[in-house]
C-alpha cells in the first residue's frame, strides 16, 4: 500500500546514500548520547547526594544563626557553649545536642603535612551524626570538660600524615599546637567533589582555646522523634532568639536540606540537559539540509511519482518518514551511545550517573520529534513541487 | 478506466493557459478546442515554443488550463483538488516520456508496479500484473533487471508498460523516440500502435518528426498557442492487428551487443549506433533531441 511503499522508499533512499546518513545521523546520536549522559550524571549526583545527607543521621535538626537558603551570606555566630547548655535544655537530653567550631589549619606530624578542616566537637558527635571509628575511640565528656588536646582523624588525613605508621598515640600539630591522636574515623568518600574524610575532630573546649574564641558555629540536635521535629526546631530558636535578639537564627531539617539541595541539583540538571539539547537541535538542523538536498537530488523521481498519481501527501509522507527514520535512527543509536557512556562513567571516575527510563524516553521522543520539525518544510515543498516543472527538472 | 464508448477520452473547449514570468502574461496556449476519441491515434507536431508540450500537460491533467473547459475522463479539470488531479492521472492517464523517467535501483518489474502502489493495490498484484504488462511488451525476461542494466529501447518498454498498467483511457508519449536510434525507435513505435489497437487507450504522440506523425489517423499542428490544422489520414498508419515478432525485438538484440552482428548492422542504415552498447540514445538519437531552452512552454 502506500504507506509501505513509503517506507520502502524511505529506508532505500537511506541505504542508496550510506555514508550521507551516517553522517547525518551522526548529529543526531551526539546530540542524543549527550542528553542521556548529562541526565544520567545530573541524575545520579542528586540522588548520592540525597543518600549522604539521609546518611548523616535520621531527624536531625541543624541549628544555625542566620537565614539557611540559597545566596543568603554566612552570618559570623554569636553562639556560645552556654547557649549550647540552653539548648540542651530545650532538648531536654544533652546526649542530642552536639556542636561545631571549624576552621582550616595545617596539620603536622614529623616532616609531612596537610591542610584539613579542625572541627572543635562534643563527645555527643558519634551520636547525633552516625559515625563510625575505624580505629581508636572518640572524644569523651572528660576531653572536652578538661580541653585535652587529644585528637581523632579523617581517613585522608590520616593517611596523608601517617602513610606508613599507626597514627594511634602519635603527635600531630594542629596550627602549632600539639594534639595526640587518639581514634581514626571510617572513611565516608567524596560527596560532590568534596573529601568528607578531610577533617579533625578535636574537643570544642579545646579547639576555642587554639583560636581564641568562645564561638561556636552551629547546634546540631538529633530529634527523639520525627513527628514533632518541627517543633522542635521552634522552640530551639525561640530559645535563641530570646538570649541573642539581634540575630535571626534557623533550624532546619534533613527534609529541608534535601529540598534546598534537590531544587539546586534540579536545575543544574536541566541547564546540563538543556545544554545537550541544543545539539540535538544542530543536529536536527543537519537533518533538514540534507532532506532538502534530498528533495532537490530526487525532484525528476518526484515529478514521475506525480504523473503517474501521487497525490502531494503521498510524497509528502515519503520525505517525512526518510528523516523521521534517519533521527530515529540516529536516536536509537544515540540512546544506546549514551547508556553506555553513563555505565562508564558511573564505573570507572568518582562522577555518578544513574539511567532513568523516563531520560531515555524523553531522548527518543524528542529526536522522533526533530525528524518531524526538521523534515515538515522539506516534505512539504517535495509535496507541493509542480510535477511540470519536477519532470524537467535537471 | 477506458471510458464507454461514444464519449470522449479528452475534451478541451477553447482551452488557453498563460503562464506568469516576471510579473509577465506569457501565452503559451491561446484558446484550443479538440476531443479525443477512445482509441483514437494523434500524431501532435509543432516547432519548439508552438505549445505543445504545454498541450501535452493539460491533457496528461499535469497542469489547469487558465481558460477554457477541459474534461478529462468525464472530470472537469478545473473543478479538481492537487490529490483529485493525482488521481484523475492515475486513473485515466499513460505517460511515456522522451527520457523514459524509470526509477533507478529500481527493478522493472517494480518500475512498472509503481502507478499501482498509488492506486492502493496490493503487492502481489502489482507485481503479478506488471510482470504480465511487462509481458506483452517483450519484456518478460527482463522483470528483475535495473534500468542501468536495460538498452535504451528495453527502457522505454519498460516506460510504456507502466504507463498502460494501469488501463488508462489516454496514453500520452512525448517524443517517446526522441532518445532512441531509427531501428530501436521504429519497435518502440510498433509496440505503441499495437497496444494502442490492442488496449483501446488512445495515443497522443507528440513528435517533430513528419515520418512519424505520418502514420498516425491524425495529425495535429500547433503553432504559436494555436491548433493550426487537425488531419485525419483515411487508413493512415500500419496495421495494428500483427503480434509481436522477432523483427520488434530485434533492434534491441543489435544494441545491446552492436559487435556481435556487424553484418545486420550494415543492412540497418544510418539510424543504427556506432559504437558501443549504451551509447544509442546519445549517437543518433541527437538529431532527433527537440531544442526545448528557447520555449515558454
Amino acid at each position: 500500500m502506500r504507506v509501505a511503499e513509503a517506507w520502502r522508499v524511505a529506508l532505500d533512499a537511506l541505504r542508496a546514500n550510506r555514508m550521507r546518513s551516517a553522517l547525518t545521523m551522526l548529529g543526531v546520536i551526539i546530540g542524543v548520547a549527550s542528553v542521556v549522559v548529562l541526565v544520567a550524571i545530573g541524575t545520579g549526583t542528586k540522588q548520592k547526594v540525597e543518600q549522604q545527607v539521609e546518611g548523616l543521621g535520621s531527624n536531625l535538626l541543624l541549628v544555625v544563626p542566620g537565614k539557611l537558603d540559597v545566596g543568603t551570606a554566612p552570618v559570623v555566630s554569636p553562639l556560645t557553649l552556654k547557649d549550647v547548655d540552653a539548648v540542651s535544655r530545650v532538648v531536654g537530653d544533652p546526649g542530642r545536642v552536639a556542636v561545631t567550631v571549624a576552621s582550616g589549619a595545617t596539620a603536622r606530624a614529623g616532616n609531612r603535612s596537610d591542610f584539613t578542616t579542625v572541627q572543635g566537637v562534643l563527645e555527643t558527635t558519634p551520636t547525633v551524626f552516625t559515625r563510625s571509628l575505624a580505629r581508636g575511640r572518640y572524644l569523651t565528656g572528660a576531653d572536652v570538660d578538661t580541653s585535652r588536646r587529644v585528637a581523632v582523624l579523617g581517613a585522608s588525613v590520616a593517611k596523608a600524615l601517617f602513610p606508613d605508621r599507626d597514627p594511634l598515640g602519635q603527635q600531630v600539630a594542629l596550627a602549632g599546637v600539639r594534639f595526640r591522636v587518639i581514634g581514626v574515623f571510617a572513611p565516608l568518600g567524596q560527596s560532590l567533589g568534596v573529601d568528607r574524610d578531610d577533617e579533625v575532630h578535636v574537643p570544642v573546649t579545646a579547639a576555642q582555646r587554639l583560636w581564641g574564641t568562645q564561638r561556636v558555629d552551629g547546634i546540631a540536635v538529633k530529634a527523639p522523634d520525627r513527628e514533632r521535629i518541627g517543633e522542635l526546631g521552634d522552640r530551639i530558636v525561640a530559645e535563641l532568639s530570646r538570649r541573642h535578639p539581634d540575630t535571626e537564627f534557623s533550624a532546619v531539617t534533613q527534609q529541608q536540606i534535601l529540598g534546598v539541595l534537590g531544587d539546586i541539583l534540579g536545575v543544574l540538571t536541566g541547564v546540563l540537559a538543556a545544554i545537550a539539547g541544543i545539539s540535538l537541535l544542530v543536529g536536527g538542523v543537519g537533518v533538514s539540509n540534507i532532506m532538502l538536498v534530498s528533495v532537490r537530488e530526487r525532484t525528476r523521481e518526484i515529478g514521475l511519482r506525480k504523473a503517474v498519481g501521487a497525490r502531494p501527501r503521498d510524497i509528502g509522507v515519503q520525505f517525512l518518514l526518510e528523516a523521521v527514520l534517519l533521527t530515529a535512527i540516529g536516536g536509537l543509536i544515540g540512546m544506546a551511545l549514551g547508556v553506555g557512556t553513563a555505565l562508564l562513567v558511573d564505573a570507572v571516575s568518582p562522577i555518578p550517573a544513574a539511567i532513568t527510563w523516563w531520560s531515555l524516553a524523553l531522548a527518543f521522543g524528542v529526536s522522533a520529534l526533530v525528524g518531524i520539525v526538521f523534515g515538515v518544510v522539506p516534505a512539504q515543498r517535495a509535496g507541493r513541487l509542480d510535477p511540470v516543472v519536477a519532470l524537467r527538472a535537471e | 478506466m477506458t471510458p464507454p464508448a461514444g464519449v470522449p477520452a479528452v475534451e478541451a473547449v477553447d482551452v488557453s493557459r498563460t503562464y506568469q514570468l516576471d510579473g509577465v502574461s506569457v501565452p503559451a496556449l491561446r484558446g484550443v478546442s479538440l476531443t479525443i476519441a477512445p482509441g483514437d491515434y494523434v500524431a501532435v507536431i509543432g516547432p519548439s515554443g508552438s505549445g505543445k508540450s504545454t498541450l501535452m500537460h493539460l491533457l496528461g491533467a499535469l497542469d489547469r488550463p487558465t481558460g477554457g473547459r477541459l474534461v478529462i475522463g468525464g472530470r472537469d479539470v478545473a473543478t479538481l483538488s492537487a490529490p483529485e488531479l493525482a488521481t484523475l492521472r492515475n486513473e485515466t492517464i499513460g505517460f511515456v516520456f522522451q527520457s523514459f523517467h524509470l526509477l533507478p535501483r529500481t527493478s522493472a518489474v517494480d518500475n512498472v508496479a509503481l502507478p499501482l502502489v498509488y492506486r492502493g493495490i496490493g503487492a502481489r498484484q502489482r507485481r503479478e500484473r506488471a510482470a504480465a504488462m511487462l509481458g506483452r511488451v517483450g519484456l518478460g525476461h527482463r522483470l528483475h533487471h535495473r534500468p542501468n542494466q536495460l538498452s535504451g529501447g528495453e527502457q522505454q518498454r519498460v516506460a510504456i508498460a507502466r504507463a498502460l498498467v494501469t488501463e488508462p483511457a489516454v496514453l500520452l508519449a512525448d517524443e517517446p523516440t526522441g532518445n532512441l536510434d531509427t531501428a530501436t525507435g521504429e519497435a518502440v513505435l510498433e509496440l505503441l500502435e499495437r497496444l494502442n489497437a490492442e488496449s483501446g487507450a488512445a495515443l497522443v504522440m507528440v513528435t517533430h518528426d513528419q515520418e512519424v506523425a505520418a502514420r498516425a489517423r491524425r495529425r495535429i499542428a500547433v503553432r504559436d498557442g494555436l491548433i493550426r490544422s487537425d488531419t485525419v489520414t483515411a487508413g493512415g498508419g500500419p496495421p495494428h492487428d500483427r503480434p509481436l515478432t522477432d523483427r520488434d525485438r530485434r533492434p534491441e538484440t543489435l544494441d545491446a551487443a552492436p559487435s556481435a552482428e556487424p553484418r545486420s548492422a550494415s543492412g540497418s542504415g544510418p539510424g543504427h549506433p556506432s559504437g558501443g552498447s549504451g551509447g544509442a540514445a546519445g549517437a543518433t538519437g541527437l538529431p532527433r533531441h527537440e531544442d526545448r531552452t528557447g520555449g515558454a512552454s
